[in-house]
């Protein structure tokens, strides 16, 4: 019997696949980029022009040795109108194809500034069904021609920018798992908290966060993790004697977060994890904690949650999250 | 309905304290709080925080949480630590001189939806 294969995305969905993830992603971010994305940083600077004074004859030679459609018709680089193809047509049906540029040239101009968005572009083709836009720069000089084309080229070269910087780190830390072969691989990342440092409060677990992030975890586990953990670093700044040890641990298969300090303990852990119950100083809440939720929230976020306490000796947390299958240990990688 | 945070800073009356971070941000949702672990109980990902809390832990709330950005009402200016950590973990501060009340009520005009989870996940 020949092997069965596992069909491929074009046979089960056609051409429609569904969105996933990552094309969400994708598309959220060249939104995004349309916002950031200046016109001055796409549209071509190098542009054909010609002068109003020149015959539309000249005009049609030129559109035709370039490939173009139209051209600005500028004077000391302003810009006065633009010819294309159909106001040539229109000169050619009169036989006036001698006659100057600035009496055929279309005068109404839509254009965009250096400084405006992408988006602006992108509404004014939308609107207007324009193929080009003449862009302008702060002096009300020609700077330069953007089309559909520059917008699309920009959107993929800030992409492949994007693609590079932290793709390319999550890429080889994602591989850990597979590349280093153990019966049990375990990553250990240790944090000294001290005490009251609350201007540092949240730097730990704001790199365990990243770590998480990098070695393959989604947003959604990054998150519950990371929230874990700050809960977890605060208690640390805020309650004992001389700090603690925030550590995490990442296996293939579950994350744990831990945290042990000497003192001072908690005398009744039951009251302890109860919402609203705190033992915290007005400076705390003035930063906005000591509400009393805080093991709440982390018991929210973890799968598993111990507390062990010996009022003199000190405190241990632990934290247990259950890793997804195939998330730090696909072969596929992450995304 | 999805908004951008450039938009959203118009509607704001907003100023952009992190210069050179981008702020063509999709934002899906907001939230208003001062109480740090309210905002890390009952947030959902994505959306916009606004506060009148300036200190460092404010950002570190958001990172840890996956905010897009922070407003803090009432011309609030943060200090310098808080800007520092907002600029190295890209988290777009604004200052509105708006209310916490009236920015919230223009915003939800505007169509911003509530990214405020009554625990009911």
């Amino acid at each position: 019997m020949a092997p069965t294969r596992p069909q491929t995305e074009q046979e089960k969905f056609g051409r429609h696949r569904p969105l996933t993830d990552r094309d969400a992603h994708e598309i959220n971010r060249i939104e995004e980029l349309s916002y950031d994305l200046k016109v001055r940083e796409v549209m071509a600077s190098k542009i054909i022009t010609t002068s109003p004074d020149v015959p539309v004859s000249s005009v049609l030679d030129l559109l035709r040795a370039n490939r173009i459609s139209g051209v600005p018709v500028v004077a000391d680089a302003n810009l006065l109108g633009v010819i294309s193809l159909e106001d040539v047509v229109r000169a050619l049906q009169k036989n006036e194809l001698a006659m100057p540029v600035r009496n055929y040239m279309t005068t109404q101009l839509v254009t965009v500034n250096t400084f405006d968005s992408i988006m602006k572009a992108i509404k004014a083709f939308n609107e207007k069904r324009l193929g080009r836009l003449p862009v302008i720069d702060e002096h009300h000089k020609l700077a330069g021609i953007i089309t559909k084309g520059d917008i699309n080229r920009g959107f993929l070269l800030a992409l492949e920018r994007d693609y590079k910087e932290e793709e390319v780190r999550r890429y080889r830390a994602s591989h850990l798992f597979e590349d280093i072969i153990s019966d049990r691989t375990t990553l250990v990342l240790r944090y000294n908290i001290k005490v009251g440092d609350f201007n540092n409060g949240g730097n730990a677990s704001s790199h365990i966060k990243r770590a998480l992030l990098r070695l393959g975890a989604d947003q959604q586990l990054a998150r519950r993790c990371g929230i874990a953990a700050y809960e977890a670093e605060m208690n640390l700044i805020i309650h004992t004697n001389n700090g603690g040890i925030l550590k995490l641990e990442v296996e293939p298969h579950r994350i744990s977060l831990i945290t042990t300090d000497d003192g001072p303990g908690i005398a009744d852990t039951q009251k302890a994890q109860q919402p609203g119950f705190s033992t915290a100083t007005d400076k705390v809440r003035e930063m906005g904690f000591g509400a009393g939720m805080g093991l709440v929230n982390i018991q929210r976020c973890v799968d598993k949650m111990e507390l062990d306490s010996t009022p003199g000796k000190g405190t241990r947390l632990t934290m247990r999250i259950v890793v997804p299958p195939e998330t730090l240990n696909s072969k596929k990688g992450s995304s | 309905m999805n908004m951008n945070l450039t938009d959203i800073i118009t509607i704001a009356e907003g100023t952009v304290l992190t210069p050179g971070l981008a702020t063509g941000l999709n934002i899906h949702g907001a939230c208003c709080a001062d109480l740090m672990s309210d905002v890390l109980a009952y947030s959902r990902p994505r959306a916009v925080l606004i506060t009148g809390l300036t200190n460092p832990q404010v950002v570190r709330t958001a990172q840890m949480a996956d905010f897009r950005a922070i407003i803090f009402v009432r011309g609030k200016h943060p200090q310098q630590e808080t800007m520092d950590i907002a600029i190295q973990e890209n988290i777009p501060l604004i200052s509105s001189p708006l209310g916490m009340f009236e920015l919230s009520g223009r915003l939800h005009d505007a169509g911003l939806k509530s990214y405020e989870n009554n625990g009911a996940d």
